[in-house]
């Protein structure tokens, strides 16, 4: 307890309530009660209609969607794969530094960077991807190798060797000791990175600027064309839908996890 | 001689172990390389012939010292702002704050251009406060990066504040300490590593940030990254956005390898 008295600490609350609401919670409470709003010319929305929602789930705009959602799986789910595999290698071996180096190179360059590289790189032979959707899933898979190794790594740091060991030496192969003794207990780990890799890669939008072809369109994509066109409600709505898939998602791969510890 | 040689085996097939443990390393170090650092190399590259022209001109200076400015000031918002909310969480605690905090953990997770949009709404020309000119300028930059990375520097603060103990403050209070006095001498000096670590890596994001500028229109505001969009994607320019990328590159780096060393190895990072 820091402040004591009565006056004291309702003076800090509504300072807290203030700072917090205003400036941390209430943006994003603006966009999603812009995505029901038919205008907002004063200081609460008005004309409630459920338009911007309706066509921001059809069309182009529900495509955009279905292509934020192939991108996040196959890119976020081959980067746990990999940075999983990266974490647990690199974990003691005498290169666990460069690992950890190499690992951590697509967080510390911007999204942009790693977007105009993968562009430089693959318009040419031997590996021409450029116009093509590949591009923007391995741009995804980059960036979210990096944190799904952090978050591995981390634990890996948590979990106690001895078990791995004890199963070797009562004759487990090698093979039997990954699969069931350090990748279920890894497993938590594994999920929520997961969650992480799939919630970053439906909102990443600096790289995929950068090398997304006119039929690979995702949904941040989309959302920056309606606003650069004006149409900023839609933009609200659609930014909307991509906040809900995302807390779906990761709800869903949270539930996995909780299953996974009962078991 | 029976043991001798059991012993030798033992040691050759633990040691042909660990020797083909590191072998398991290669392959994502290989994914890594074709598609990180391969095409980094080709960006230095492709950008030689064009740096004459690009660190000569106004535009690219502007944009330098902007970025540094913008993700300065950022950083240090976040920090005040991050730090007075951790507190009362942690130290003035009131009923629905662990909820706060859960939310708190949700944010880092949404995209960051979500904030930007809502500041079309809530200064925009038509907008709840109908401030168009702030719009434009760099400061609704900085205060939307406020918004978003805040909550990057109150976890690691939260995490550290959770584990110093409540006796600590109670005593220091109960021998006299004002509330400022116990922030300062007491709660402060055990949080600073948190505070570095958290400040850290928000600045390294700030000087990144793409989605916030892009989405808030760059009339005014041109940033390094902004830049390395409009040169490569707008004007088909690829040896002048690789000079940007380069001296960007070099800058996000050279500050990570400065604070991963003043922090004594330890990494800055989310989790």
């Amino acid at each position: 307890m820091l402040v004591w008295t009565r006056t004291g600490k309702a003076v800090v609350w509504i300072a807290f309530a203030l700072v917090f609401g205003l400036l941390v919670l209430l943006p994003f409470l603006v966009v999603i009660a812009a995505a029901f709003a038919g205008s907002w010319n004063g200081v609460l929305p008005s004309d409630p209609t459920g338009d911007h929602l309706r066509q921001a789930l059809s069309g182009d705009e529900l495509a955009s969607l279905s292509v934020s959602l192939q991108t996040a799986f196959m890119g976020g789910l081959l980067a746990v794969v990999i940075g999983t595999w990266g974490a647990m290698a690199a974990y003691g071996s005498r290169f666990a530094r460069v690992a950890d180096a190499m690992h951590h190179l697509p967080i510390a360059v911007p999204s942009v960077v790693v977007g105009l590289g993968l562009l430089v790189a693959f318009s040419r032979q031997p590996v021409l991807l450029n116009g093509t959707k590949w591009i923007v899933v391995i741009a995804h898979l980059v960036l979210m190798v990096a944190f799904s190794y952090g978050t591995v790594a981390a634990a890996l740091q948590r979990v106690d060797p001895s078990y791995a060991d004890v199963a070797a030496s009562l004759g487990a192969s090698p093979a039997r000791v990954l699969w069931r003794v350090r990748l279920p207990m890894l497993l938590p780990a594994i999920s929520s990175a997961a969650g992480l890799s799939v919630a970053l890669s439906m909102g990443e939008v600096g790289a995929t600027i950068m090398v997304y072809p006119a039929s690979w369109r995702t949904l941040p994509v989309s959302i920056f064309a309606l606003t650069d066109r004006g149409q900023t409600f839609v933009a609200a709505a659609e930014a909307v839908v991509l906040l809900a898939t995302t807390v779906v998602l990761v709800v869903i791969l949270d539930r996995l996890r909780g299953r996974a510890v009962e078991r | 001689m029976a043991v001798e040689a059991l012993g030798a085996t033992v040691v050759v097939s633990s040691q042909r172990r660990r020797d083909g443990k590191w072998l398991w390393v290669l392959p994502p170090l290989l994914v890594i390389a074709v598609l990180v650092v391969y095409p980094l190399v080709l960006v230095a590259i492709e950008s030689i012939p064009a740096w004459g022209d690009v660190v000569g001109s106004a535009e690219f200076r502007d944009a330098l010292v902007r970025t540094v400015q913008i993700a300065v000031s950022s950083t240090v918002g976040c920090l005040i702002v991050g730090t007075f909310l951790a507190v009362v969480i942690s130290f003035v605690p009131f009923p629905g704050a662990r909820v706060v905090a859960g939310l708190v953990d949700t944010m880092l997770a949404l995209p960051s251009f979500l904030v930007a949009l809502s500041f079309t709404f809530i200064y925009g020309t038509t907008g709840i406060l109908r401030a168009g000119g702030f719009l434009t300028s760099p400061w609704a930059v900085v205060l939307a990066e406020v918004t978003f990375y805040t909550p990057f520097v109150m976890r690691p603060l939260l995490a550290a504040m959770s584990r110093l103990p409540q006796a600590q403050l109670d005593v220091a209070a109960s021998l006299g300490a004002g509330p400022w006095r116990v922030l300062r001498q007491v709660v402060l000096p055990e949080v600073r590593p948190a505070l570095v670590a958290g400040g850290s890596l928000t600045l390294l994001l700030t000087l990144n940030e793409f989605g916030i500028v892009l989405f808030l229109g760059a009339k005014g505001t041109t940033t390094l990254p902004m830049l390395v969009h409009t040169k490569g994607i707008v004007m088909f320019d690829y040896p002048g956005a690789c000079v940007i990328a380069v001296v960007q590159i070099a800058l996000s780096l050279g500050l990570y390898a400065v604070l991963r060393m003043a922090l004594g190895g330890r990494r800055a990072r989310l989790d």
